[in-house]
């Protein structure tokens, strides 16, 4: 009986699966599973000491793989840019590489913070079930125990992030976008201190994301129903032969960009961004404002390079309007901002408008410089959220800027450090911003795109008010009575904040090598 | 006679009413039983795509929407009761710590 059906059935091929080219995301998706498996198996007191060399080993093998695949990439068959793995499913190319690497090192730096445990026994909540104010809760507080799962959680989101800006067709990267997502909308909610307004937060994240997410996948169905495939290159040969215009396709472009610039917080599709930013446990926060912009800028670059690359006259007004009301609108409510990471996340809202001047230059240039800016970028705000974990009043974290008063007087060192990273953010020459910013303001004049660097430029200006008006509250003014104290870090945060003063200040004086590498990398553009 | 694209119509129709009713609705509940809502007019759009077009794709995509969207209830009801459990509300307009 068995023998007929063999016989009937048709043979189904094997698929072949590159192992080696997926290597980097099947190791941290790997530690991921490995992280569950401690949560499941481990007694509770040895959970960490086992968790963080699972993460930091994970994390620092896939970068080392990365760094092995982009070595062996001469080697692309026949002399493609890339190459196709999983049948089709993920695009392994130099400027996704470059991308990837970016995102593991800056995760690598996000969980030295995330693993601090000296202040406190960790950020994250004792038991995230306990109501806030119980009894349930102050028994969990007193046996000092916090939830270990942020590390796996992490784990799986970085992987996300790493297969998000890979994908080659659309299914793929709306899976990655919610293998990112989901553990992101928990770890928002698991904040050790202030209870209510990092469960605020997680569902202000989570009922936004889900919301955009709908929209990324319609313009997914519309997209298929207008080319027949999901895959982008398709989209792209489809889209390249179309003559008749198209509903299916205009409509498709716009609400798979309102699913992707929702990602990146650009306005009008911002308001999450201060709530979550502000409500998330700081180094959660670390994590978002620099892994998570890094892959959906990769993501956004992937499609609007490969698979709308010959529709550029199409969706350029609709990115330059996107990009204008993103840079006044980021900078010019971060003037009126009382709290630090609120501060700091409509600076990052600024910034992502910046970022997207790379995008509209839809030229290797702009691909180039928006990927130094995000490496560059990252380093700087993850020092910057790591600053911000160390000032702590009596109730957790002192993120009101009145009490920051001062703090220049008592702890010059940590003041220093942070107004360093305010003045990188504010792209003062001598700093990786300033560089940045200059990488992709020169792509976008190049590509035509004048007026969206003057507007740029005024857009700095206005940022650097509330960056100064920190500086000067921080030195120059008395510190109040009962005012935070700056903890003494442990080694993690520490490395955490150095890496990240260190590399703004090494990419503002020699940016050259990893200028050189992003524009190699993206001479090679996208596979498609 | 419906057609494929009859049905594309009426996949559209649901993902505004369910887009509006996630703007209009105060309960964090209702709104989130209007994002499924959209997710399943998606799939809808995608099978009467897959039947436009002849080909199996667009049925194994609405598979994977389900089986994400399954995901994702499982980390948004978790979210909704736990802010539930600690405000007594589960009313989208009473979480307004974080403002401005």
């Amino acid at each position: 009986m068995t023998g007929t059906l063999a016989v009937l059935a048709p043979a189904i091929p094997a698929p072949r699966i590159e192992y080696a080219q997926l290597s980097p995301l099947l190791l941290v998706f790997g530690a991921a599973v490995a992280g569950v498996l401690v949560e499941a198996f481990a007694p509770r007191p040895l959970r960490r000491a086992l968790h963080l060399p699972v993460a930091f080993g994970g994390l620092a093998g896939a970068f080392a793989l990365t760094v092995a695949v982009a070595v062996a990439s001469p080697v692309f068959s026949g002399g493609r840019p890339g190459d196709i793995a999983a049948v089709g499913a993920v695009a392994v190319d130099l400027p996704t590489l470059f991308i990837q690497g970016t995102i593991e090192l800056l995760a690598l730096i996000s969980v030295l913070v995330i693993a601090e445990s000296s202040h406190e026994v960790s950020a994250f909540a004792a038991q995230a079930a306990a109501v806030p104010g119980s009894s349930a809760e102050r028994e969990s507080l007193a046996a000092g125990i916090s939830h270990t799962e942020v590390y796996p959680l992490t784990l799986f989101a970085v992987g996300g992030m790493l297969l998000f800006p890979a994908s080659n067709d659309l299914v793929t990267m709306f899976v990655a976008l919610e293998v990112l997502s989901l553990p992101l909308y928990l770890l928002s909610g698991l904040a050790r201190r202030r209870r209510l307004l990092s469960q605020e937060a997680a569902m202000k994240y989570f009922l936004l994301g889900a919301f955009s997410s709908a929209f990324f996948l319609f313009g997914i169905a519309m997209l298929y129903g207008f080319s027949g495939s999901v895959r982008l290159s398709a989209i792209a040969a489809a889209a390249s032969g179309n003559t008749s215009g198209g509903v299916l396709l205009y409509s498709g472009i716009a609400l798979l960009g309102v699913g992707l610039l929702f990602k990146i917080g650009a306005v009008p599709f911002q308001a999450w961004k201060p709530d979550v930013y502000q409500g998330a446990p700081t180094p959660v926060t670390a994590l978002m404002a620099s892994c998570t912009l890094a892959s959906a800028f990769g993501a956004v670059l992937r499609v609007f390079y490969v698979a709308f690359g010959q529709l550029t006259w199409d969706w350029r007004p609709a990115m330059w309007a996107v990009a204008i009301v993103t840079m006044l609108g980021g900078s010019i409510i971060a003037v009126t901002q009382t709290d630090v990471k609120r501060l700091l996340a409509y600076s990052s809202i600024a910034q992502a408008g910046y970022l997207l001047t790379g995008v509209v230059a839809a030229s290797p240039a702009g691909l180039a410089g928006t990927m130094f800016y995000l490496a560059a970028y990252g380093a700087t705000i993850v020092g910057a959220f790591a600053v911000v974990t160390l000032v702590q009043g009596h109730g957790g974290e002192a993120a009101h800027l009145s009490s920051w008063a001062g703090l220049g007087k008592r702890s010059p060192l940590v003041a220093g450090v942070f107004a360093f990273f305010l003045i990188a953010l504010a792209g003062i020459p001598l700093t990786s911003g300033f560089m940045g910013k200059f990488a992709v303001f020169q792509a976008a004049i190049s590509g035509g795109a004048t007026p969206l660097v003057i507007v740029g430029a005024i857009s700095s200006a206005i940022l650097a008010f509330p960056y100064v008006r920190v500086i000067v509250l921080m030195f120059f003014s008395e510190p109040p009575q009962d005012g935070p104290v700056v903890v003494r870090p442990s080694g993690f945060t520490t490395t955490a904040v150095s890496v990240g003063a260190l590399v703004t200040l090494v990419l503002g004086v020699v940016p050259e090598p990893l200028l050189r590498l992003a524009h190699d990398a993206a001479a090679r553009l996208f596979v498609g | 006679m419906i057609s494929p694209a009859d049905y594309v119509a009426l996949a559209a129709i649901l993902f505004v009413i369910g887009g509006v009713g996630v703007l209009i609705r105060r309960n964090a509940l209702v709104v989130f039983m209007c994002i499924e809502l959209m997710l399943n007019a998606v799939n809808l759009a995608f099978i009467a795509f897959a039947r436009l077009h002849g080909g199996l794709d667009g049925q194994v995509i609405a598979f994977f929407v389900m089986v994400v969207a399954a995901a994702e209830v499982v980390v948004g009801l978790a979210i909704l009761t736990a802010i539930f459990r600690s405000r007594r509300s589960a009313s989208v307009d009473d979480a307004n710590l974080l403002k401005y």
